[in-house]
Parts: structure tokens; sequence; C-alpha cells
């Protein structure tokens, strides 16, 4: 199986130890995985904040760049569901049918990292060990875009040595939600100080999730209050051998 | 195109969403009774849906109901003039608000009672005619209207605005009503009793001695509509006081203003919906009180029945076929509990009578983004993180970030491109769409990452990004961008 990672443009910029480590699971699970260096970004902030003919040229270049793998891995939720739902339509309304057909045909093998290991290569155990006290954020786009489910959870409770805590009303937005959180500021601010709250009630020394994204606007909001609550993203817990002789 | 002032809808003069919801969001009280509010409205709805194993049929059901109506709207409005007409009601037909509100006024004038008579209605909760000001519009025709449901009184006594579909008066908490009472209701009728408390049931019954005695002196009501049969002429209105029946009820004439998109074919899909509504607003199986009447019946109930039907809008909503979704609405308030956003803001901060994920959808459209892209209706859409939470309640699956994107779309097109935000999104489509950019942009934020941050960590910062630093710390960009470090490690080759 050709497997390619779809990093993002947030995650290779901001994040590339994330990128290493689903490298590092893919292999460990005895795959080979590639990064076309013509990736770029999945156009989903042109797209969110209302430029669609922006996000076009995004579009057909994602399609040209991973048109010939067998899979798609990306570990950012949110990204996977504005390509799996967001290029066909603009596809549709913007690109010429060859387009079009391109972006179809990729689509069914465009995958979230979670969902792919567990669906795709059906594992739940892969190989990790990590002894500290985690929380899972379910990000909007985890939990009710892509419907992972207890995808993420199956993984982490593999994990040897990692004890699983509950944050509170996890389901509620952490108020990120891209541009709004400079758009609308104040409100964006309101909803993390109480996600900010019902995290550190979780009593974790880590929270983790499937977009690094909400990561950052939660780990900023928990940084700027002086907790030492880490965040992580999810893979990277998955990538840990802490102590595993290898 | 009718212009958007003589629409209604928005409350003129009202900011944009990121002022409105900043001066709300002050407010510690207001915050505290709306998470307690929408909270426990929120359980019961999840604990009464659950009961149904065919929920999610009946949302498909919904919304294939409402589809296939509003594709057909033409011909079930018809229909409906047909059927009602036939029972004995009177339809008439209003473009926009200013139409409509013309329209009661000289209905209610036409009842041929005496000066004092003519002078009172009585109404019935209702969102159309909040959409168009009728209230306002009759008193500056020296007509009263008495809001007889219990939280539109309090609205009204307080002189105040619904900040909330179904509950309009969700922001206030019960020392205020008490405060409210008695102070105001004297001024319009009988007076609250001496040494009100602030208990639920106290509050009830000072409402329903203020009441009682309008509605047996009214000759008219004024009411909106839930649903209208189109087959059977059968107009309904769901609600949980009785305060509704007695308006439906007791008064000579009946004046119905009611949004184009409430009409439904045929009675028996009011199997599906009757279901959904009380289960998807107050968390309830069943609603106390259901109200429903074809034309008018000799010696029951008022004897003229006029049905006014509203544009108002609606007609260009439905002429977009991502948009049009919205009208599907069955005004049940669920997205407005599930809202993280209107659970911080609250609904005065929408600057609409349609607050909340649904507003932010439906107040654009029927006024149109195109007319003042720098008003409070075109940051509607923008007022939402996209978190999905309204499109899983809606008992009608109205995707509304589906539509609160489209809607983006549509706002930044009619500005044309002029903005700075404009500019900056065409910058940043250029270096996105080129790897060797990107990699130099890499390289750049690496650098500036570095004179910003202490610690590894960027704080607070001066300019357009001030709103993300103000909360929240910023790692600093790692000096290695990814794709670098594959290059190196993986390629062979140099970054």
């Amino acid at each position: 199986m050709r497997i390619a990672l779809f990093l993002t443009c947030f995650n290779d910029t901001m994040f590339p130890g994330t990128g290493r480590a689903v490298v590092e699971v893919l292999e460990r699970l005895g795959h080979t995985v590639d990064f076309p260096q013509e990736q770029t970004c999945c156009g989903q902030l042109h797209f969110n904040t209302g430029y669609r003919p922006d996000a076009v040229p995004l579009v057909a270049r994602f399609a040209r760049t991973f048109a010939d793998y067998d899979a798609v891995v990306t570990p950012s939720a949110s990204c996977a569901g504005m390509v799996k739902e967001n290029h066909p339509l603009l596809a549709a309304d913007y690109a010429p049918a060859g387009l079009q057909r391109e972006v179809a045909e990729l689509m069914p093998r465009v995958h979230e990292f979670t969902e792919f290991l567990t669906d795709v290569l059906g594992v739940t155990e892969v190989g990790a060990r990590f002894p500290h006290t985690v929380a899972y954020h379910p990000t909007c786009h985890s939990l009710r875009g892509l419907r992972l489910g207890e995808r993420p959870y199956q993984l982490l409770r593999a994990v040897k040595d990692l004890e699983l805590v509950e944050v509170p009303a996890a389901d509620s937005c952490c108020g990120f939600g891209g541009t709004f959180a400079v758009k609308n500021a104040d409100t964006s601010a309101a909803m993390l100080a109480d996600k900010a709250d019902t995290v550190r009630a979780a009593g974790a020394e880590v929270l983790c999730a499937a977009d690094n994204s909400c990561l950052l606007h939660i780990g900023g909001g928990l940084s700027r209050q002086g907790s030492p609550v880490r965040t992580m993203h999810l893979a990277e817990i998955l990538a840990a051998t802490e102590g595993v002789a290898r | 195109m009718t212009a958007p002032n003589d629409r209604g809808v928005v409350w003129l003069g009202s900011p944009a969403f990121p002022e409105a919801a900043r001066e709300a969001l002050k407010d510690g009280q207001l915050r505290a009774n709306l998470r307690r509010a929408t909270a426990t409205i929120r359980d019961k709805r999840l604990s009464v849906s659950a009961e149904l194993d065919d929920w999610e049929q009946l949302r498909d059901a919904a919304a294939a109901i409402k589809q296939h109506t509003a594709r057909h709207l033409d011909r079930y409005l018809v229909q409906l003039e047909e059927s009602v007409t036939a029972a004995g009601g009177t339809v008439h037909w209003a473009a926009d608000a200013a139409e409509a509100n013309r329209i009661v006024t000289e209905l209610v004038r036409a009842t041929g009672g005496s000066d004092d008579e003519t002078r009172e209605v009585v109404k019935v909760k209702s969102m159309a005619t909040q959409e168009i000001g009728l209230n306002e519009h009759l008193a500056e025709h020296g007509i009263t209207a008495y809001e007889t449901d219990l939280a539109e009184l309090i609205v009204q006594l307080g002189d105040d605005r619904p900040s909330h579909i179904l509950v309009p008066a969700i922001h206030k908490n019960r020392t205020e009503i008490r405060d409210l009472f008695a102070a105001e209701m004297g001024r319009h009728g009988i007076a609250a009793p001496e040494g009100l408390t602030d208990e639920p049931r106290a509050l009830a019954e000072a409402a329903r001695r203020h009441l009682r005695h309008k509605f047996l002196s009214a000759k008219v009501a004024v009411s909106g509509a839930n649903f209208a049969c189109a087959d059977t002429g059968t107009v309904l209105v769901v609600e949980s006081e009785g305060n509704g029946r007695m308006c439906l009820t007791l008064p000579e004439t009946l004046i119905t203003v009611m949004g184009i998109e409430k009409v439904i074919p045929s009675f028996a899909d009011l199997e599906v919906f009757l279901q959904l509504l009380p289960r998807s607003s107050t968390g309830e199986r069943m609603n106390p009180y259901t109200s429903a009447w074809s034309g008018t019946t000799e010696g029951d109930g008022p004897s003229a029945f006029h049905l006014v039907l509203l544009d108002n809008g609606r007609t260009d909503t439905l002429a977009d076929p991502v948009g049009r979704q919205a009208l599907g609405c069955i005004r049940c308030s669920a997205c407005l509990n599930v809202c993280p956003v209107f659970e911080r803001t609250g609904g005065h901060a929408y600057g609409s009578v349609y607050p909340g994920p649904i507003g932010a959808v439906l107040t654009p459209q029927l006024v149109g983004v195109d007319s003042d892209t720098k008003g409070a209706a075109a940051s509607l859409p923008f007022a939402s993180t996209l978190c999905g939470a309204c499109y899983d309640a809606c008992p009608v699956k109205i995707n509304i970030p589906e539509v609160l994107t489209h809607l983006r779309a549509k706002v930044v097109e009619a500005e044309g491109g002029r903005t700075v935000e404009a500019l900056a999104m065409k910058a940043a489509g250029k270096v996105l769409d080129s790897p060797r950019l990107l990699t130099a942009a890499q390289k750049a934020a690496a650098l500036g990452g570095k004179v910003l941050a202490r610690d590894g960590r960027i704080g607070r910062l001066p300019g357009p990004l001030h709103g993300w630093t103000d909360s929240r710390d910023t790692p600093a960009p790692p000096t290695e961008s990814f794709r670098s470090w594959w290059r190196k490690n993986r390629e062979g080759g140099t970054s």
C-alpha cells in the first residue's frame, strides 16, 4: 500500500513533531510512508472565511499531489473533513469535469489518522507506552464532522500505562473556530475560559486531540493561566515508547 | 426588491455581532442565567428524544416534507387559500412587513366596535408579528397590543427585547421578573399583589390575574401559526400556558399572521411535526396546549378569521438552493440551547428577532447581506465556530454550518474584494499554492517567532492579532518545518 502523509500546512509549520509521530507509528506497524513535497494546504482557511474561489487552486493541487497514492493519511480531523466534505463541493461549483472526477476518485482514499489506524489497518494496539494521565478532547470536527466516535478512545486505552480521564462537558466546543478566534475574539476567549476550567478539573497531565489547531488554542489559554497541563497531538502519544525496550 | 427597512426582522442601529457580544459578555448575571437555563432544556431534550427509537427517521421525514413543500410552495399556498376560504376564513397576501402591518391595522379597525373596543388587541406569542414589528405599528395607530404569553408579557412590561425564540425572557431571572411585575403591572391594568414574592407560582398567579380581564374584554386577537395544512385549511398554534387558547377562542375576530413557509401539505404530516416540536423545544413529550382551527364555526370561537400570508424576504430566500433550508425551521430553539456562542452572548447580541444559529442563517437571508455588508446582519454568518451542535440538534435537519459558510461566501462576494482581509487572503492563497513560497514563509515565521518569543512562547501582541494573543500564549514556530526535516533526513537533500 502506497501511503502518503498529508500533514497540513499548519502542522508542517507549527507542529513538525506530529508529522514525525505519524511516520513513526506507521513505520512501526510495517508500512512505508511518503511525504510528497508538492503538498501545501487543504484550503479550509479560505473556505470557512468565505473566500471560496481562492481555495480552488488548493483543491486542484491536493488532487494532483495525491492522485497516485492508495491512501492519504492526515493527523487533522478538521482538514480531513474539509477535504472529504468540501473539496467535492468546490470542484462541482468551480472546476472542470476532469478535476471533479479526480477529486471524486481520490476522496474514499483520504483518511484521518485514527480512522486510518482502526478502520483501514484494523489496529488499535500500536506498541506505545505513555505512563501519564491523559484526557482526550473530542474536537468538533472529530466528533460531529467525521464522527470518529470511539476510535481515539480505543487507541488510547491500548497504550501501555496510560491513565485516561474524562473532561466534563467534553463535547462542548473550545471556541477556536479558525478565523472566529480573531473575528469574534471576546466570545472565543469566553468559551476558552470555560473549556480551560473543565480541562483543569479533569486532573490530567496531558490533554490530547486529533487536531493541533484546537490544542494550540486550549493550550495557549492554559499556558496563559499558568496551568501545568500540556497539550499533545494524539499521534505523539501513540508514537511514545517511554521505557519500552526497542 | 423591497428595502430592508420595510422588512423589520433586525433592530435598527444594532452593532455588528462582535461588538454586541463584547458588551453582553461583560454581564456575569446574564451568563449565569443562560448557562443554567440552556443546560436544563438541553438535558431534557436529550432524554425525551432518546425515548423514541425512530427519532432519526422522524427528522428525515420532517426534512423531506419541508423540502418537498418548499419546492412546491406556490401550489400549496394556493391550496391553503382555497381550503381556508372554503372553511369560512379570509386570506390576505402581504409582500413585506409594511404591507402586513397595514392589513392587520385595517382589519382591527374594520371590526366596527366602539372606539375603546378597537383600541385593544390580545396577542398569542408569535415570531412573525415580532418580525414585522406589529406591536409598534399598531401603537403608532392608537391600538394597544397586549402580549399574553408569560415570557412575552415580561419582555413587554420591561420595554425589553426578546432574546430567545421560545423563552424570550431567558435573560431574566425570577428576582428580576418579580421587581418588574411589582413596578409595571399597575400601569397597564391590574397591578401585582402587595408583597409579591419571586416564587414561580406567585409570579404566574400575578400574571394570570393581570391578563384575565384582557382575555374577557378584547374583541380582536392576533396570533402567529406553527403550521397550516394546505389540504384542510387547518391552522395550529402550539403552546404551554393556555393563554394562547384563550386568545384563539374568546374574541370575535382572530387575525393570524403566518410566514408562507409554515404551510405543510397535509393534516397527516402533523404526525411527524407534533412529535418533534415539543421534544425539541421544551423537552416535553407533548406540549400542554395544541389549538387547531379550520376557518370559522357558527356559535363556537371567533366569528371572523383572517389569515395574513407573509413573504417578507422568504421568496428571495427560496431562490437560494443552499440557503433555503433555513425556511424549514419550526422555531423550536433547540439550536439556541445547544449553541456554545449563544450560551455565552445571549440573544440580544444577534440584533434580530431571530437569535442563535437559526437567526445567523435566517436574518441575513431575510434582509439580504448585499444591502449592507458592514451591518449587523452581514456579521451573523461569522458568529459561529462551525462546531455543528446545531445541525445535530435540529429536528428538521437544517445543515446550519453549511448555510453559514455559504452565506460567508456571499458576504465576501458582496464586499467585492475591496477589504484588507480580501487582500490578505489573496496573498495567503499565493503562498499556500506554492511549496517554494510556503518554505520561505515558514523560515520567516521561525525567525519572527525567535524575535517575539520568551521561553519559547509568544505573549500579548499589539496589532490585528491582539484578539488572539490577549487570551492565549502561542508557541514560537519551530526552527525547522516538517518538510525541511523530511528533505534532509528522508530524501538526503538540503533545506
